[in-house]
């Protein structure tokens, strides 16, 4: 094979081509499990566009699911900008959910709405701060390899909140695993509810306020990153960490800045979970959307809005996936991981085999289109 | 009553260690090869389900045992193919490899078996069980029969084979040449392919041989420890094995140690549930899920340098670039 070849390919086809190939091919192979397990992979695909587009219920669902993805897919993102690869928004989230849960329980019953909700997003994003900040100090001051370590701090974060859940948080004689219910100052306000005081009629569905917040992530995440001072620092580190030494930036400082960000926007997974939906400190609610967050990142090129793309790409899979599973006999939703997973394999794993694909393809193209150029004169 | 806690607490850490010592060492192989193998969690959840499946519809354990190490070198080949021949992230891959497998295992469940995910029971006939059944249980009074009996003579082979690896493993890595060259490929990839020897060759096999002891692993959990395959199931041993391997300093005697170590906590805190604290600690209930987390915080500590050193394969997860 051609080795350690500069891959030249113009702005569109990396950023629009190359993602839509990986996705088509992630596609075509859970066609063929769908065919495998005897189901028709276009009536498949009809159910689930329909049932997460096609009315106003699964919309919402739809951009609830989006919602929760757009956090954690830019905690990946801005996690691989400093060259970090964060495993463990898992983890983060889980943490961002107790410290939602802590404040709730604390405050909610004592003060008014409009002051319980600024401090649940507060608690949620530093308390999935500090979840992420240990394994940043390990890894810069003590040499520990942060993937293992956020692996490591996934499974410590789910034994924490099991032991706290059953020990301390659950209410005396209930036998379900779950803390009391909020009060509902602490409640992220669903949108059907909003839209119900304007005198609008929506269908239920978990969508709340944290869509907005979810939003104004993905516009700090591009001002941080491409127009602040600190921002650059953080990519130049990333990129070239010798070189931004050189140039007067602290490397270790620098790591313990993008896993700190990073973690405060896993953290902000427990605002749309815990206080926008369930109302109460539940047994794993973060349900994987951690690793969903290093498939949405991969697809969305580590830019908030291909992330904010592809969280609603996820969102339409994890929706549609379960309207599936009701009307298929023989689907089932765990089909929507299989495709999470194989968009990782080809948009990460295997991208340096579909991309030298496209980059010979173009200059093959381009080399002939300018032959006739010259032919014409 | 001593003898019967010793030797059911004795027997159950051999249990519960062996599947974490198969997976360790797979784990091991590779990564001394220098490919980071995140995915043996996924690699040994779907070698149980295989296992499971072609076990309980073929009626046979050598068709059990053979469909897990095929499905975990499959999915050993498919790493390679991304990161030894396209040099992909290997990180990536691996967690790739994880979701793909747990995703996959309950979709293919469901559709072939329509149980929620589980298999169908393997028959007692076709399920591996111990050697000798004169020690099933420990018994009150008798040491020999309880400690030594139940508690180290009453498994089945998977067990004895898994820490006969050890050894075996460790005379490949350091007595043989291709053992010596394995190693070589994980710490200077270049010397290996100036003395004129294929890298991606080297790593390739090491992934197989990491995928046969995947399967063995897989097979464990569904044709010994449980009797049928159920969704997620492997709930983190995987990583617990790989934990393990980087607690014992990526050497097959200390990876034994840890995992032996883990599995005897596992062991504990099964037991413990509900058991109360002595008075000299306050008193309450154990935390049992302290004690499940102590594998993982132990790892931590350890690789933040605080308990001795943990040297990784130098050349662990870099792709090899040949240069012309």
């Amino acid at each position: 094979m051609s080795n350690a070849q500069a891959i030249v390919m113009p702005r569109w086809m990396d950023l629009v081509l190359l993602p839509l190939w990986n996705l088509l091919v992630a596609l075509l192979v859970a066609g063929g499990v769908v065919l495998l397990i005897g189901e028709s992979p276009l009536q498949a695909l009809s159910i689930l566009l329909n049932g997460a587009l096609g009315n106003a219920r699964g919309l919402g669902y739809t951009l609830y699911y989006a919602t929760t993805f757009i956090f954690t897919g830019l905690a990946v993102a801005v996690a691989f900008h400093g060259g970090l690869f964060n495993i463990g928004g898992e983890g983060q989230a889980t943490f961002g959910g107790l410290g939602v849960a802590l404040l709730a329980l604390w405050l909610g019953n004592s003060l008014p709405a409009w002051l319980v909700l600024p401090l649940v997003v507060l608690a949620a994003a530093l308390f999935g701060m500090l979840w992420a900040a240990v394994p940043a100090y390990l890894q810069a001051w003590r040499g520990s390899h942060i993937v293992i370590t956020t692996i490591m701090f996934n499974f410590l974060a789910a034994s924490l909140n099991v032991y706290l859940l059953v020990n301390w948080l659950r209410p005396a004689g209930s036998m379900s695993v779950e803390s009391s219910n909020f009060a509902d100052s602490a409640r992220m306000p669903a949108l059907h509810q909003l839209a119900e005081k304007l005198g609008l009629e929506l269908p239920s569905s978990p969508l709340n306020l944290s869509l907005l917040l979810a939003l104004l992530a993905c516009c700090f995440v591009s001002w941080f990153m491409w127009k602040s001072r600190a921002g650059y620092a953080l990519r130049a580190v990333g990129s070239a960490p010798q070189a931004a030494h050189y140039a007067g930036m602290n490397p270790r400082l620098q790591v313990l800045i993008a896993m700190g960000i990073s973690g405060a926007l896993a953290g902000l997974v427990g605002v749309n979970e815990i206080s926008g939906v369930q109302g109460k400190l539940t047994l794993d609610f973060v349900a994987g959307a951690g690793f969903t967050g290093i498939a949405v990142s991969l697809m969305g090129r580590n830019h908030p809005l291909g992330i904010i793309l592809a969280s609603l790409l996820f969102g339409v899979l994890y929706q549609g996936g379960v309207e599936v599973s009701f009307e298929l006999p023989r689907f089932s939703r765990e089909m929507v991981v299989t495709v999470q997973g194989l968009i990782v394999l080809f948009a990460g794993a295997m991208a340096m085999v579909s991309a030298p694909m496209f980059a010979r393809l173009y200059a093959k193209s381009h080399a002939a289109f300018k032959r006739k150029e010259a032919a014409r004169g | 009553m001593d003898e019967v806690l010793i030797g059911s607490v004795l027997a159950s850490t051999l249990r519960v260690t062996t599947p974490l010592l198969l997976c360790a060492l797979a784990g091991l192989i590779s990564e001394r090869s220098g490919v980071i193998d995140i995915g043996l969690e996924g690699k040994m959840l779907f070698a149980a389900f295989a296992a499971a499946a072609a076990a309980s519809v073929g009626q046979s354990t050598a068709l059990g045992l053979g469909a897990a190490m095929l499905v975990a070198c499959v999915l050993s080949l498919l790493h390679g193919f991304a990161c030894v021949t396209h040099r992909g992230d290997q990180v990536v891959s691996g967690v790739a490899i994880n979701m793909v497998a747990a995703g996959l295992t309950v979709v293919l469940g469901i559709a072939w078996f329509a149980q929620g995910g589980q298999t169908p029971p393997i028959d007692a006939v076709v399920r591996l069980t111990g050697l000798s059944t004169a020690f099933a249980e420990p018994v009150e009074g008798q040491w020999w029969a309880s400690v030594i009996g139940h508690g180290l003579l009453s498994h089945n082979i998977l067990v004895y084979l898994a820490f006969a690896l050890v050894g075996g493993v460790w005379f490949f890595l350091e007595r043989t040449k291709p053992g010596l060259r394995l190693r070589a490929v994980g710490e200077n990839p270049a010397m290996v392919d100036a003395a004129g020897v294929s890298v991606p060759r080297l790593r390739y096999a090491a992934l197989l041989l990491n995928g046969l002891l995947c399967g063995l692993a897989g097979s464990y959990l569904t044709l010994a420890q449980n009797a049928s395959f159920s969704p997620n199931m492997t709930a983190g041993r995987g990583f617990i094995a790989l934990a393990a391997m980087i607690f014992g300093k990526w050497k097959p005697l200390p990876t034994m140690a840890a995992c032996l170590l883990f599995g005897f906590l596992d062991a504990a805190a099964i037991r413990l549930q509900g058991v109360a604290l002595p008075a000299a600690l306050g008193g309450g209930e154990v935390p049992v899920q302290a004690i499940q987390a102590l594998p993982y915080l132990l790892t931590v500590v350890l690789l933040a340098g605080f308990i001795g050193q943990a040297l990784a394969p130098k050349a662990l997860g870099r792709p090899y670039i040949k240069e012309r």
